[in-house]
């Protein structure tokens, strides 16, 4: 099943808040995961390790330093779905 | 040998099986209460575990704790840092340079829930999907990690793993590290979470649990001729500890001083206590030596008493060579009888039971010793409390584990 961009969205909204504590609606597309959100590099990698079971998508670690915001995240997401 | 470094504790702070604070911890133990409970999973018919029961905390960290803390941290992290923010408050929130501020809290087993289960998820899964978090999690100096972290202890954070023994040598370190100059304040103690089938299991395979299904509340009962084991708890206990001149500098509330502290190893089996005793007596001297402490002034020891058959009578008898005829005004208190055996955690709560059984001049009570073991060669504190005397008193507490370890800590009353 393929999901909308603003189902994952919402999907990746979840898991930064669970992972960080922050209210989901503050993870916006044009947020930066780093500069606006404060997550270190465990954080992200444990955000896409969670994000690639709940979309079913594989994201390579050669593409986790592309992802600077939300929306970036939400972009390859919705791509990488077969 | 004399020191010339008092060490005082200034902060208390535990999550339990008979409580989520020390007040509450303190006050049920008073009370007689037992912490222990039947399982709330059927992993005694799913796993053919012949334990059904045990002693789980009181109040759950999802109770107390932020969801990304509870992510971020294994139950034994959590247990700690809910124990070190008791302490630390309760202490006055000291104002200390971080760089003579030390940490130093054991666990005895380590992060065994996200060991287990990352394998789980491997297996299942596949190795993508093993989260990064896991080794910081599972790695057994994750809690005092955590508490170095969350209240910038750059003088040193330590993990001492010495199994049952853990959570008091853990103590008996933050006090050295102020004795050597290394820190003016440590927060200091030990934590376990182990409710979880597979050491639970392993446990029983080694025969030392209790197996009184029918009857958790009154499984514990040291030294009552029909112990049959311990029961296995869970939870922290930490305490702030501080140089005296620190304490006083900053006109901070003394609960009492850790005197002396005695380290040794039996050297003879990796379960079995040596049957004559000679490790522990020679960890009690030892803290009495460095305490000052004379036999007469000890009046109060709580035991490691685990309730397990052999164990504690090897103690008792210990405390009698150590103690000789000034044993008869000693009370005795074994309070895992209410508590259960928290392992790693176990030593440092029963520190702060002593810690405040001198603070208020009161033994807390052994439950569930219906017929005392007719070789038991010490006065028992038998279902209620019983009254310390005024003055300078002394007490020693003891906590030995699995590997052969030992550790006496002598507490004087401030």
């Amino acid at each position: 099943m393929a999901y909308s961009e603003q189902d994952i969205l919402a999907g990746l909204a979840e898991i930064v808040s669970e992972e960080t504590g922050l209210p989901t609606d503050a993870v916006q597309s044009e947020k930066s995961f780093t500069d606006d959100l404060d997550i270190d590099s465990l954080s992200m990698m444990t955000i896409v390790t969670l994000a690639e079971e709940k979309f079913d998508v594989r994201i390579p670690d050669d593409e986790v330093k592309n992802l600077a915001t939300v929306g970036d995240a939400v972009s390859f997401i919705a791509n990488a779905q077969s | 040998m004399s020191h010339t470094t008092d060490v005082v504790v200034t902060g208390l702070g535990a999550t339990t099986p008979l409580g989520g604070d020390v007040k509450s911890t303190w006050a049920a133990a008073l009370a007689g209460e037992s912490g222990a409970r039947p399982f709330e999973e059927d992993w005694s018919e799913r796993y053919g575990i012949p334990v059904q029961f045990a002693a789980t905390l009181k109040v759950k960290p999802e109770e107390v704790l932020e969801r990304p803390e509870l992510k971020r941290m294994d139950p034994s992290a959590q247990y700690a840092i809910v124990a070190a923010r008791e302490a630390w408050a309760d202490a006055g929130s000291p104002e200390v340079d971080g760089e003579r501020l030390g940490a130093v809290v054991s666990s005895g087993i380590g992060g065994i829930w996200t060991t287990l289960d990352g394998w789980d998820v491997l297996r299942e899964k596949g190795a993508r999907r093993v989260l990064p978090m896991t080794v910081p999690m599972l790695m057994p100096n994750s809690p005092v990690a955590y508490v170095s972290l969350e209240f910038g202890a750059k003088a040193g954070a330590h993990a001492l793993v010495s199994a049952c023994a853990s959570g008091a040598e853990a103590i008996g370190y933050g006090v050295d590290m102020i004795r050597a100059g290394r820190a003016d304040v440590v927060i200091a103690g030990g934590t376990e979470a182990t409710i979880h089938p597979m050491p639970i299991a392993a446990f029983a395979a080694s025969r030392t649990l209790s197996l009184r299904n029918d009857d958790p509340q009154g499984a514990s009962r040291p030294y009552d001729v029909d112990r049959d084991g311990f029961v296995i708890g869970e939870g922290s206990g930490v305490v702030v500890l501080e140089s005296a001149e620190h304490a006083a500098a900053r006109g901070a509330r003394v609960y009492a001083r850790i005197a002396g502290v005695g380290l040794s190893a039996d050297g003879y089996h990796i379960t079995s206590p040596e049957p004559s005793g000679d490790g522990q007596i020679r960890a009690m001297r030892s803290a009495l030596r460095e305490s000052g402490v004379t036999a007469p002034e000890v009046v109060h020891v709580n035991a490691h008493a685990t309730s397990t058959v052999v164990g504690d009578l090897i103690e008792a008898r210990s405390i009698r060579g150590v103690l000789g005829d000034d044993a008869d005004h000693v009370a005795l208190s074994a309070t895992k009888s209410m508590t259960g055996h928290l392992l790693g955690g176990a030593g440092a709560l029963e520190t702060i039971f002593t810690v405040l059984a001198l603070h208020e001049r009161q033994a807390p009570p052994t439950i569930n010793v219906s017929s005392p073991d007719p070789e038991l060669v010490l006065d028992l504190v038998r279902d209620t409390p019983r009254a310390l005397p005024a003055g300078d008193i002394a007490a020693i507490n003891n906590s030995f584990g699995f590997g052969g370890h030992n550790v006496a800590l002598v507490v004087t009353s401030a």
